[in-house]
């Protein structure tokens, strides 16, 4: 099975870090991922800019409408994100508890939905 | 045959009593999971090249033992885990108590600390080899809930310092009953839920015996095999139960024909061995019930006083409403339907089994073969009114139409 770890923190605690804590956690995080790997269960993964760089796009009625944000209205900003490979949700989340913002943040495990068969006949594209 | 797939089965044949040992020697829950991991993770790489080793088991032990310890060392938790690591150079890690570890698993998964649900749960997941999801699909939970109680009981054991053993001669025959009543509480669990919900490709009742054919073979106790005994003894009626329309079919009316000849004689089996060992125990002595209608060519043609005087005995040792109300309903057959009566209202004092659909069912029924329509049909009524399960409701209330609108 796979599941997608979201990981949410609260950028202000990042910001209040010192270079050399943040320079450790990012360390830990690699040596994080190195171990997934190895046992088989990182798939794939990314950390992400912070919250203000994120840009959101809609498509009404034709038109495209940009926007920033989402602004930081929630209390923990998406910060990165796992797609795991585990034997069933409580690996997942045994894995998931493992990634350094847990102590800090929240991850999100969320098992990955399969979409249904493409359609034989018709194009929808 | 893809990687992924003969992950899956390996994990299924091997994982529970691979992981029983790693727990023993690495002592906990997760790092054993992890390690029963990466093991399986080695042998996947490295069987389809090297073949598979003579002793699987072992193999896998030996493996995620190593990896354990590295994990562990390299989480620089050593310190706490420091007592642990001593087992490291007792040897070869498969060896003397390795045969107990499922049974020190077992009794852990039933520790009476934990409640009932979160002991099926764990039981099924550990024990069984059951993912989380397909638990939680078979109780009708939530993954995202089961897997917290899951999570929640692991703690619970390891804060409470449950030592990871099988309880010594003195304990066990006090602890048994409750492993017992895990693995009954399974097969009832998927036994009674006769209808609809496919349950993706797990049976309860197959789990269930399975648990209690291990069990047996690790600790083979009279009462192990009596339940052995029970649960093959009902579960082999299985297809006679319910009617093509999936509607229930009640044991006077089933065609016997469809009962699984070869389970009954393991069921009977098992019975024979529970039954040379004394005290006999009471799912010996369901079982025993059980054999009788087994045995017996018709409703008609069965052993009614025999019966009667099993549901005594088990009345002796577990004196309970329920047990009373079936050895009532015995009577009615042994004798007639009036001296079962009499029985079922010396129990309407009691207040849970006024409360019981079945108590009203089986006043239902006797009325009905007695002849009292109006009181049939009262109680009929009060059987509807408390039962939940979809398939009793709709035989009672098949019954009851037919009660009222007769031929």
């Amino acid at each position: 099975m796979q599941y997608v770890a979201l990981v949410y923190y609260q950028e202000q605690l990042i910001n209040a870090m010192s270079e050399a804590e943040w320079h450790a956690l990012n360390q830990e995080c690699l040596a994080g991922v190195e171990r997934l790997t190895d046992a088989g269960h990182f798939v794939t993964g990314q950390a992400l800019q912070p919250v203000d760089s994120a840009t959101s796009v809609r498509l009404r009625d034709g038109e495209l409408l940009v926007s920033d944000g989402p602004f930081a209205e929630t209390k923990e900003q998406l910060a990165g994100f796992y797609l795991l490979e585990a034997h069933d949700l409580n690996e997942a989340l045994r894995l998931a508890g493992r990634i350094p913002p847990a102590r800090f943040g929240t991850i999100e495990v969320r098992p990955v939905r399969e979409l249904p068969p493409r359609d034989a006949t018709g194009d929808a594209s | 045959m893809q990687v992924h797939d003969s992950i899956e089965s390996l994990y299924r044949q091997h994982a529970p009593r691979v992981l029983a040992t790693l727990i023993r020697l690495l002592g906990d829950f997760d790092p054993a999971e992890e390690a029963l991991h990466e093991a399986f993770a080695a042998a996947v790489s490295r069987w389809p090249a090297e073949g598979a080793p003579d002793d699987p088991v072992a193999w896998l032990i030996r493996v995620g033992h190593r990896r354990g310890i590295d994990q562990i060392r390299r989480r620089q938790t050593a310190r706490q885990h420091a007592h642990l690591l001593v087992s490291e150079d007792t040897g070869d890690p498969a060896d003397a108590g390795i045969a107990d570890d499922p049974l020190r698993l077992l009794f852990t998964c039933c520790h009476p600390l934990l409640a009932i649900t979160d002991r099926v749960a764990l039981t099924l997941r550990e024990m069984a080899g059951l993912t989380t999801e397909q638990v939680a699909s078979a109780l009708l939970q939530r993954p995202a809930s089961l897997a917290q109680r899951i999570v929640r009981a692991k703690r619970r054991l390891r804060e409470a310092g449950i030592p990871y053993e099988v309880p010594d001669a003195r304990e066990l025959p006090e602890r048994l009953p409750g492993v017992l009543g895990v693995i009954y509480l399974i097969f009832n669990e998927g036994y009674s839920r006769s209808e609809g919900e496919t349950v993706v490709d797990v049976r309860l009742a197959d789990e269930a015996i399975r648990l209690a054919e291990a069990l047996t073979e690790l600790l083979p106790w009279g009462e192990a095999y009596g339940l052995l005994a029970l649960m093959l003894l009902h579960d082999a009626r299985r297809a006679a139960r319910q009617d093509a329309r999936g509607e229930l079919v009640p044991l006077e009316e089933q065609d016997r024909r469809l009962w699984d000849r070869a389970q009954i004689e393991a069921g009977m089996a098992c019975l024979e061995r529970a039954l040379a060992q004394s005290p006999t125990g009471p799912y010996t002595l369901q079982a025993s019930i059980a054999a009788v209608h087994a045995q017996a060519p018709s409703a008609a043609a069965t052993d009614w006083r025999r019966i009667v005087m099993l549901y005594e005995a088990l009345y002796r040792r577990q004196p309970t409403p329920v047990i009373a109300l079936n050895r009532a309903v015995a009577v009615a057959m042994r004798d007639s339907p009036e001296a079962g009566l009499a029985l079922l209202e010396g129990l309407a004092g009691h207040k849970p089994i006024v409360n019981f659909h079945l108590y009203h069912a089986a006043l239902a029924d006797l009325h009905r073969r007695a002849g009292h329509l109006e009181a049939a049909r009262q109680a009929y009524e009060r059987a509807l009114a408390l039962v939940v399960q979809a398939p009793e409701r709709r035989f009672l209330a098949r019954r009851l139409a037919e009660l009222e609108a007769p031929g």
